[in-house]
């Protein structure tokens, strides 16, 4: 068991909390810088996959996870900030600046869709965002001129000042650049008072109000930092899979996004990243699996979508702090070893039990 | 002491056709502990809804420090320095208790999303302030050993506190306490009257409270307001307004109802 001395308030608000952090988020760092040269091309190209759906799930971790809003149309800012880094890039526009036009242009997104989240609760802002995703997603579809419609749009690599970047480790690198950068707003944001109005209305909105914070203010900036990351991961997207059609942005795709900060264990900086992996590796080893299944199972159609509904379903009724929670159990278990009891996590269930308020 | 810090005059609102609150109006002076008294559904918890702006009153006003306060959006009302304890405990749930006393400092934020995203200098500065004055907070009602406890894990009594915390922590001018003794035990009663008059004493703060329990308000408050089905019954220290008949019978009943229910001998 670990205990932490405080002796100053610096201590408290510095991110690596003790030796521990700095040793394993160090050794993360170097096999990440590291693994071009330690990984196969195609574990590589996951990996950049990884971190492009940790940036996506960073951004919805942040409104779903943080400030307890739901969208079930995330795919919608995904596909925002992919078509615009793709006709900006394809028009010669600098990698920076499609990138952040990108962001930028989800995040406006995002502004116009909170707009009714600050009316609508719960299920009915599920619904909202459900329907938003459907029209984003027929304009990508009609709108030929600019997004090539049903045929797709090829998107050419990146350029930042007259060098290209390659696909493969150049490419893995500008993620790992973008996701590092995000991550580090993530967790400024959360330890400061942004982030804590955001845990504030998660958690009770009566009373958030009463602490003197902007229901309306907050909920939408929450959707627009939130929109913001999807589309700087779908500005990734674009350049990772060259090939943008409509139907990459369906519903499937949003739910796929939920599906990944729910597992990854709603309400924590780690479930993006954990939920990402999950994503990113669960085709594999279905398709690994398939092989050892009976035919009739191994080769139906659908397989993906029932084996992702079941694990969606064992996770909300077994562990609904998701990845994240389970490893602090184990973890738990092992730094107390061995008083670890039973309900030692057990809690109330009270997510999003108060009062909401319009 | 004797500067009126808020005044409501004349509020009453509707909800459809129940008249909660009837054309109420009292004075909080600067510096005294007001109590709200009143049997259950007398409109008391709408009066703290009314000056929280959760509710808007169908007429009348209310002044806080000369500014119309149902002029105001809601969440305005705590940077004017106004904070709230709520009956029923509204914490934040599953952040720690730290964590639910530095969103009580919100008021009190001096940087923008840029400082908090890049966590500036200037923001470090301000998370440093604002970690004083909570653990200046945390110390004063003995919080220290729940510092880092998540709320969903802490027993009632002890939330009771956090939230009192919470308050305290926007360094208000008005507190409103919600029923502050509801589901504490004797102890902890006693607890909370010696902290409500400390409160007072120490940081100057004016406490408007609603109570049931008779012996904490008559030991801590300076004034009380009675009210019955809405409207007020009468004003006065404590011992006044115990003694008031009206009072007497909202809440034991009038000689009348007691002789109707006697049997005949």
């Amino acid at each position: 068991m670990r205990f932490i001395f405080k002796t100053s308030y610096e201590q408290d608000i510095r991110l690596a909390k003790h030796g521990g952090h700095v040793f394993w988020y160090s050794a993360l760092g170097v096999f990440l810088v590291l693994s071009p040269w330690l990984l196969p091309e195609y574990w590589l190209a996951q990996l950049t996959f990884v971190l492009i759906y940790s940036v996506v799930g960073l951004g919805l971790m942040l409104l779903a996870g943080f400030t307890g809003l739901f969208s079930i149309g995330h795919a919608a800012f995904l596909g925002v900030g992919a078509y615009t880094q793709a006709v900006l890039n394809n028009h010669g526009v600098p990698f920076p600046i499609a990138l952040a036009a990108a962001g930028l242009l989800s995040a406006g997104v995002g502004v116009i869709v909170g707009m009714p989240a600050l009316r609508v609760k719960g299920i009915y802002l599920g619904i909202a965002t459900l329907a938003f995703g459907f029209v984003v997603e027929e304009v990508f579809a009609r709108w030929e001129s600019v997004t090539g419609g049903n045929a797709g749009l090829f998107v050419q690599a990146p350029q930042i000042g007259g060098w290209e970047v390659g696909t493969g480790t150049p490419f893995y690198f500008l993620c790992l650049a973008v996701v590092v950068i995000a991550t580090f707003a993530i967790l400024n944001l959360l330890r400061s008072p942004t982030g804590r109005a955001f845990v504030a209305i998660r958690d009770s909105e009566i009373s958030a109000q009463s602490m003197g914070i902007h229901l309306a203010r907050y909920k939408t900036l929450s959707f627009a930092l939130s929109a913001a990351l999807a589309g700087l991961g779908g500005a990734l997207y674009a350049h990772q899979i060259q090939f943008l059609s409509p139907e990459q942005f369906n519903i499937l795709q949003s739910i796929d996004l939920l599906l990944m900060v729910v597992i990854g264990g709603l309400g924590s900086v780690h479930g993006a990243f954990l939920g990402a992996i999950f994503l990113i590796s669960m085709p594999q080893l279905i398709s690994l699996g398939k092989d050892w299944l009976p035919a009739v199972i191994g080769q139906a159609p659908g397989l993906q979508s029932a084996v992702y509904g079941l694990v969606l379903v064992i996770f909300v009724l077994f562990e609904p702090l998701g990845i994240y929670g389970r490893w602090l159990k184990v973890r738990t278990f092992f730094q107390v070893f061995p008083f670890y009891r039973k309900g030692l996590f057990k809690r109330q269930k009270s997510f999003q039990k108060s009062d909401r308020l319009k | 002491m004797t500067e009126v810090l808020l005044s409501a005059e004349d509020i009453s609102v509707r909800f459809g056709g129940v008249l909660a609150v009837n054309r109420v109006s009292f004075e909080v002076r600067r510096g005294e502990v007001f109590t709200l008294i009143g049997p259950n559904g007398a409109g008391k918890t709408t009066v703290f809804n009314l000056i929280s702006r959760i509710y808007t009153p169908t007429s009348g006003r209310i002044q806080f420090e000369g500014i119309d306060l149902t002029q105001q959006p809601p969440h305005a009302v705590a940077g004017m320095g106004i904070a709230r304890t709520f009956q029923n405990i509204e914490l934040f749930e599953h952040a720690s208790v730290l964590q639910n006393l530095l969103i009580g400092r919100h008021t009190h934020r001096s940087t923008n999303l840029l400082d908090d995203l890049l966590f500036t200098a200037k923001a470090r500065r301000a998370a440093l302030a604002d970690r004083e004055k909570v653990e200046r907070i945390i110390d004063f009602l003995d919080l220290q050993h729940h510092r880092d406890t998540m709320i969903a894990g802490l027993p009632y009594g002890v939330r009771k506190v956090v939230e009192l915390a919470r308050a305290l922590c926007a360094e208000p001018k008005l507190l409103l306490l919600d029923e502050p003794s509801s589901g504490l035990n004797v102890e902890e009663t006693q607890d909370m009257a010696f902290w409500i008059d400390d409160i007072r004493r120490e940081f100057g703060i004016t406490v408007l409270m609603v109570e049931h329990d008779m012996s904490l308000v008559s030991s801590v408050s300076d004034r009380v307001l009675a009210m019955n089905q809405g409207e007020v019954l009468a004003t006065g220290t404590p011992a006044e307004v115990q003694a008031h008949p009206g009072v007497i019978e909202a809440y034991l009943g009038s000689e009348e109802d007691v002789s109707s229910l006697r049997r005949p001998l």
